[in-house]
């Protein structure tokens, strides 16, 4: 705008300008108390409703703690089977295959990290999209994909050798792998992208093998890396419901196909008891997983 | 030392080796046989057998092109929504003055990530349900003489979709809002631009990255989203996922799933290009 034209801006224009700053002004302040609300209010009601006295959550009548207690005695209301000990059960699977699903995928994914970042092979930018792709993938497509293969390849097993292979722990834990690979490879990248690969080039010159190069430099300095990967590799599959749903089999479901079955069903206080110790327990998962993120960062 | 050096480069390769092969197993396989599933024709029990056909893909634009047209529609208003909530949002957080406000600012909002996405859906079956909290509180205001049936509607959906996604939207604008340098609003400002002139050529300009990974963040998962209108949505919220979850059940359709979920994976990879596309466009100015 020319100076002549700034100096013939009326009134009108400038009150409008103010009044848009007053709206803004007032629209930023209302729009995060509005978001916290949203956000919080609803795990916030969660939480309230598993001690109310009455099985109602239209009001609270009172303070109890008897939901928590039913679920500790093995006595659910009369409508739903529940027993503590299969959702024990279930949280011990979810363990099981968040550990065996982490080591590999930790393994693989520096792997292909290292690989990506050092080596210098035809086909990165291939490499690069099939990393890319299991993460924006839609999990349904995932999870249905996996579902099928199994079933060809189990198929196909049992017309050869007659022998029938039921889906179990195994194919769950390819799902895991196969979905946590990208997610270690991200991060250990990053790291490796932060690195100085001089060091290595000087470990060589001094006579290490890349053996004991790896062992000696790398591997110490990406180690805050793999430690992150593995967690959050961990985490997503400890969370995982969707791809677990459709690959797991029976008796092997893990903690969330579990909680669906009691979610699909009414709403009861004790269910929403079970949703109260599940959310703080992975909330404390998750902050002693960060705090020792933290530490490791830091040491390094 | 070349000696050495190519030897590290055939480490290299032989290094990603195992990886490529367990991604190439058990990722892109099953997704070529997806493919060659959904042009085959359903047998007994709802498994795939020849000869091949197109019928499922007739049928996915044919009398499934509504719930296509209601997924994409309904992942669109939840971007939107997410982004109108998000971007004042990331202002917010990142104009706190002290560093520990910012933090609290930002740890309340990832704070409810933290709970299972299941449990997270489940808080609103509490709050929409026709004995829920929400019409519990309006009839006992005496604001309403009967309960609201909000569960099991799209709208339920949407605020789901909304309560499971909008970090998604907030933290790629909060690390596009840090980045951005105060100063140049000062300047437009001296320059004579109002307030919305500043915001639409300066502000929003420098924040389009953020913005737009923002909008890809939440587009993509809510367009496939399966738990969400499973426990919110009932017959009227049914999205694509919903009806691929249904081809594996006891009466299902495996082509017919392989073939929606195909048009969903377009869908999707169409988004992305889109994102790409924009995104190197804005590099570019």
């Amino acid at each position: 705008m020319a100076p002549a034209a700034q100096s013939l801006i009326n009134q009108g224009s400038m009150r409008r300008n103010r009044a848009v700053r007053r709206l803004g002004q007032v629209g930023l302040w209302l729009n995060p108390v509005f978001a916290y609300f949203f956000l919080w209010a609803p795990i916030l009601i969660l939480v309230l409703f598993s001690f109310n006295e009455s099985k109602s959550v239209a009001s609270f009548t009172g303070f109890t703690l008897k939901w928590y207690n039913n679920i500790l005695n093995n006595v659910m209301g009369a409508e739903r089977a529940f027993s503590t000990e299969i959702m024990l059960n279930a949280f011990r699977n979810s363990l099981f295959v968040g550990a065996v699903a982490t080591a590999i995928a930790t393994v693989l994914g520096t792997m292909i990290a290292l690989a990506m970042a050092r080596g210098r092979f035809p086909g990165k930018s291939l490499i690069d999209s099939l990393l890319f792709l299991p993460v924006v993938i839609p999990e349904i497509t995932q999870a249905i994909s996996l579902a099928i293969f199994f079933k060809v390849a189990f198929d196909w097993i049992a017309g050869i050798s007659g022998e029938r292979v039921f889906p179990g722990f195994h194919t769950i834990i390819i799902a895991h792998v196969t979905f946590n690979i990208s997610f270690v490879a991200i991060v250990v990248r990053a790291r490796l992208a932060d690195m100085d690969p001089q060091l290595e080039e000087a470990a060589g010159d001094l006579g290490a093998n890349p053996w004991r190069t790896f062992w000696r430099v790398t591997f110490p300095l990406i180690l805050p890396g793999v430690v992150s990967g593995a967690l959050l590799a961990f985490t997503l599959s400890l969370d995982d419901f969707v791809i677990t749903f459709f690959t797991s089999g029976v008796g092997t479901s893990t903690l969330p196909v579990f909680v669906y079955g009691l979610l699909k069903l009414t709403v009861t206080p004790e269910v929403n008891a079970i949703s109260t110790i599940m959310m703080v327990l992975s909330t404390l998962l998750i902050g002693i997983s960060l705090a020792m993120q933290g530490r490791t960062a830091s040491r390094a | 030392m070349a000696f050495r050096l190519r030897r590290l480069r055939e480490n290299g390769s032989l290094l990603a080796l195992p990886t490529v092969a367990w991604l190439v197993v058990f990722f892109v396989l099953p997704l070529a046989v997806v493919l060659v599933f959904s042009f085959m024709s359903r047998g007994r029990g709802g498994v795939a057998i020849l000869p091949f056909t197109i019928e499922h893909y007739e049928r996915t634009f044919g009398v499934f092109f509504i719930i296509l047209r209601r997924s994409i529609g309904l992942a669109a208003l939840t971007t939107v929504i997410c982004l109108l909530l998000g971007y004042p949002l990331a202002f917010f957080i990142s104009t706190r003055r002290r560093r520990v406000l910012r933090q609290i600012a930002l740890f309340l909002v990832i704070l409810p990530f933290w709970t299972n996405f299941l449990i997270r859906t489940y808080a609103w079956r509490i709050l929409l349900g026709e004995e829920g909290t929400i019409n519990g509180v309006l009839l006992s205001l005496g604001l309403i003489g009967e309960p609201l049936s909000l569960l099991n509607t799209q709208l339920a959906v949407v605020i789901g979709l909304i309560y499971g996604f909008l970090p998604f939207m907030v933290l790629p604008i909060y690390a596009s809002v840090e980045r951005f340098n105060f100063r140049y609003v000062d300047a437009a400002h001296d320059l004579g631009a109002n307030d919305i002139r500043t915001f639409l050529r300066v502000v929003l300009p420098l924040t389009l990255p953020g913005v737009l990974a923002g909008c890809a963040l939440v587009f993509i998962p809510s367009v496939g989203a399966f738990v969400t209108p499973d426990l919110l949505g009932g017959a009227k919220g049914l999205m694509i996922g919903n009806l691929i979850n249904k081809q594996f059940g006891g009466s299902g359709n495996m082509p017919l799933g392989s073939a929606l979920s195909i048009v969903m994976m377009a869908v999707v990879m169409l988004s992305l290009l889109v994102y790409i596309f924009a995104n190197r466009r804005e590099a570019g100015d």
